[in-house]
C-alpha cells in the first residue's frame, strides 16, 4: 500500500537537477550527439528500438542519451513516448524473402543459393580489446566485389519444396491479428501473440530461456537454418490514397531455427521450426527468440511441457523488462504504512514469545 | 475529397478495396513514392526548386503517428505484430485539383508534405513529366548508387569454400 506523502518536493527537484549534471559528466569532455549514438553505438539503438517496440533511430538514440546508457530505462522512455501518438493502422506484412541482404548465414547447408554472406559481424574476431580504437582510429574503406545475380531465398523455402520441413501456419487474409498492446494477455495465447511478446521481450531473459532449452530444460535439438540481416521495404494500405503506399525501409534480423523431427501415426516425420524476428541487427535476440518460440510450441506438437521455456504463462509474463523493472523497482517507493503494520505485528509476536517461554525481554536494536 | 481519419484500423481495409485495378498512374505514383521516402526533406525541396510550381494548398497539415509493423510467422506464414514505427503524413492539393498524399517513416512532417506535393505533381498532366525528370529520376539514381555501394561491400564478405587436400591416403 502506498500513501500520499507530502514534502520532499525540493529534494526531488534538486535530485533531478543533480541527475542532469551527472548525465552531462565532466563538462570539459565534449557532449555526445544523437548522430554519434545512432552511428557508433548502432546495436544499442537497435536493442532499444526492438524492446521499446518502436522503430525510430533518432528517438532511441535520444532515449539512450537521456537514460545515461541504461538500456532498460531507455526502453521505458521509448515505450512511454509511443503512448503519446495516435496509431494510423498496421503495415502490410513485410517480406523478408525480398530483403536486401547484408548478412546471411546457414549452419545447415554450406552451399545455399546466394551463398554464405558474413556481412559486418563479430564472429571470428578474437575478442581482444583493440587499443587503436581508444582514439582517432580511421578504419580502412570496405573491400568490394562484384554482386552475384543469384537470389537469396530463405533456407526454409528450399527445404520446404521437398516437404522435409513443416510449412508456416497460414491465416485467412482478413483474420484479425492479436495485439497485446491493445488486449490484455490471456492464456493459452496464439502464436501471433507469443511472437509479438518475444519480439519486444528482454534480450537477456530470452537468452537465458533459450540457453536453458539447450542445456536440457525442454530440449528441442536446434540448428540455425538461417540468420539474415538487411533492409526490407514497408508498405501501408492508406485508405485515403486507395493503395498500399511505400513508407520506406527498415533493418531487420530474422532467424529460422530448424528443429528435431516429429511425426505421428498420420504425419510423416519432418523438421519443425522456431522463428525469430527483430528490429535492426539483433542476432542474439532473434536466435534466442527462435529457440523459445519453438519451445513454446510444445503443447501444439504433443511434447511434454515440463521446462520453464515451454511454459507460455511463465515466459510471456516475465519477458517484458519494462513491466519487470516496474514491479521490482517499485519496492523503492515509500511503503512506510505497510512496514509499520508489519513492525507492530512482529513486536506483538515477540512479546507473546517472551511470555510463553518465560525469558528475559528481547532487546530491540533500534532502542 | 475525403481524407482518411482512421486511427486504429484494426480491420484492415477489405480485400475488395485493395484489389482495385492497378492502373498505370497508380504504379507510377507508387514508384515515385518508393524513391521519395528514402530521400531527405532537404534533397526533395532542393530538387523541387527546379520546377515552376503551380499554386497549391496543404489539405492535411503534417501529422505524426504510428504504424504497427507486421511480420509473418516463419517469414511466409500468418501475420503477427512485430512492433510500431513512427510515421508522418500529409496531403496537398494543386490548383488544378490533383490531390497528393505523403506518407513516410519517421517524424519529419515537412518531408511528408513534400512527398504529398510530388505525388500531386506526378498525377498532373502538366507537371507529371517535369517532376519525374527533375525530382524523382535524380533521387532514384542516387538511391540506386547507395544501394549498389552497399551491395558490393556485402558481396566482398561472401564465403568461397574450398576443400583442403589432406595428406596422401
Amino acid at each position: 500500500m502506498y500513501v500520499a506523502v507530502k514534502g520532499g518536493e525540493r529534494a526531488i527537484e534538486n535530485a533531478h537537477r543533480l541527475l542532469a549534471h551527472a548525465r552531462r559528466g565532466d563538462r570539459n569532455v565534449p557532449e555526445v550527439t544523437l548522430g554519434q549514438i545512432s552511428e557508433q553505438l548502432g546495436l544499442a539503438v537497435d536493442r532499444v528500438m526492438s524492446e521499446g517496440s518502436l522503430y525510430d533511430r533518432e528517438l532511441a538514440a535520444l532515449a539512450i542519451k537521456q537514460a545515461r546508457g541504461d538500456m532498460i530505462e531507455a526502453i521505458f522512455l521509448v515505450r512511454a513516448f509511443r503512448a503519446t501518438l495516435p496509431r494510423f493502422g498496421a503495415s502490410e506484412p513485410v517480406d523478408t524473402g525480398a530483403m536486401r541482404v547484408e548478412r546471411r548465414v546457414s549452419s545447415t547447408f554450406k552451399d545455399i543459393p546466394g551463398g554464405q554472406i558474413l556481412g559486418p559481424t563479430f564472429d571470428y574476431t578474437h575478442r581482444l580489446l583493440d587499443p587503436q580504437l581508444a582514439e582517432g582510429f580511421v578504419p580502412e574503406e570496405p573491400a568490394t566485389a562484384e554482386v552475384a545475380t543469384t537470389a537469396t531465398p530463405r533456407v526454409t523455402d528450399i527445404l520446404g519444396r521437398d516437404g522435409l520441413i513443416e510449412p508456416s501456419p497460414q491465416a485467412a487474409p482478413d483474420a484479425p491479428v492479436g495485439d497485446l498492446t491493445r488486449e490484455p494477455l490471456n492464456f493459452p495465447a496464439d502464436r501471433d501473440l507469443r511472437l509479438q511478446n518475444l519480439a519486444r521481450g528482454d534480450e537477456g531473459f530470452l537468452l537465458a530461456m533459450g540457453y536453458s532449452t539447450q542445456r536440457g530444460y525442454g530440449r528441442n535439438h536446434p540448428f540455425a537454418g538461417e540468420i539474415r540481416f538487411g533492409e526490407v521495404d514497408v508498405e501501408f494500405f492508406a485508405e485515403d490514397v486507395g493503395f498500399a503506399v511505400p513508407l520506406g525501409s527498415i533493418e531487420l534480423t530474422e532467424c529460422q531455427m530448424v528443429n528435431q523431427f516429429k511425426g505421428s501415426a498420420t504425419e510423416a516425420p519432418c523438421f519443425t521450426r522456431g522463428y525469430g524476428l527483430a528490429f535492426g541487427q539483433s542476432e542474439r535476440k532473434t536466435m534466442s527468440m527462435a529457440l523459445v518460440d519453438r519451445a513454446l510450441r510444445a503443447r501444439e506438437l504433443g511434447e511434454e511441457v515440463r521446462a520453464p521455456a515451454q511454459d507460455e504463462e511463465f515466459v510471456m509474463s516475465h519477458s517484458d523488462n519494462v513491466q519487470a523493472t516496474g514491479f521490482v523497482e517499485h519496492l523503492k517507493l515509500p511503503h512506510y504504512v505497510d512496514f509499520q503494520s508489519e513492525l507492530g505485528l512482529l513486536r506483538k509476536l515477540r512479546q507473546e514469545f517472551v511470555e510463553a517461554n518465560d525469558v528475559e525481554p528481547l532487546q530491540e536494536a533500534a532502542e | 475529397m475525403k481524407l482518411s481519419i482512421i486511427i486504429d484500423n484494426f480491420d484492415q481495409a477489405s480485400l475488395a478495396i485493395r484489389m482495385t485495378r492497378q492502373d498505370s498512374q497508380q504504379i507510377q505514383r507508387k514508384a515515385a513514392m518508393a524513391v521519395l521516402v528514402h530521400a531527405e526533406a532537404g534533397e526533395i525541396a532542393a530538387r523541387l526548386r527546379n520546377i515552376a510550381l503551380p499554386a497549391h494548398e496543404t489539405l492535411r497539415e503534417p501529422e505524426n503517428g504510428l504504424v504497427m509493423l507486421r511480420g509473418r510467422v516463419g517469414g511466409d506464414g500468418a501475420p503477427f505484430n512485430l512492433g510500431e514505427a513512427t510515421v508522418s503524413r500529409a496531403a496537398v492539393r494543386l490548383a488544378g485539383g490533383e490531390v497528393g498524399f505523403g506518407y513516410t517513416l519517421g517524424r519529419d512532417g515537412e518531408k511528408a508534405r513534400l512527398i504529398a506535393l510530388c505525388d500531386a505533381l506526378v498525377q498532373s498532366k502538366e507537371f507529371g513529366v517535369a517532376v519525374e525528370r527533375e525530382v524523382v529520376a535524380p533521387l532514384r539514381a542516387s538511391l540506386a548508387a547507395q544501394r549498389k555501394q552497399r551491395a558490393v561491400e556485402t558481396a566482398a564478405t561472401k564465403v568461397d569454400f574450398y576443400t583442403m587436400v589432406r595428406g596422401e591416403g
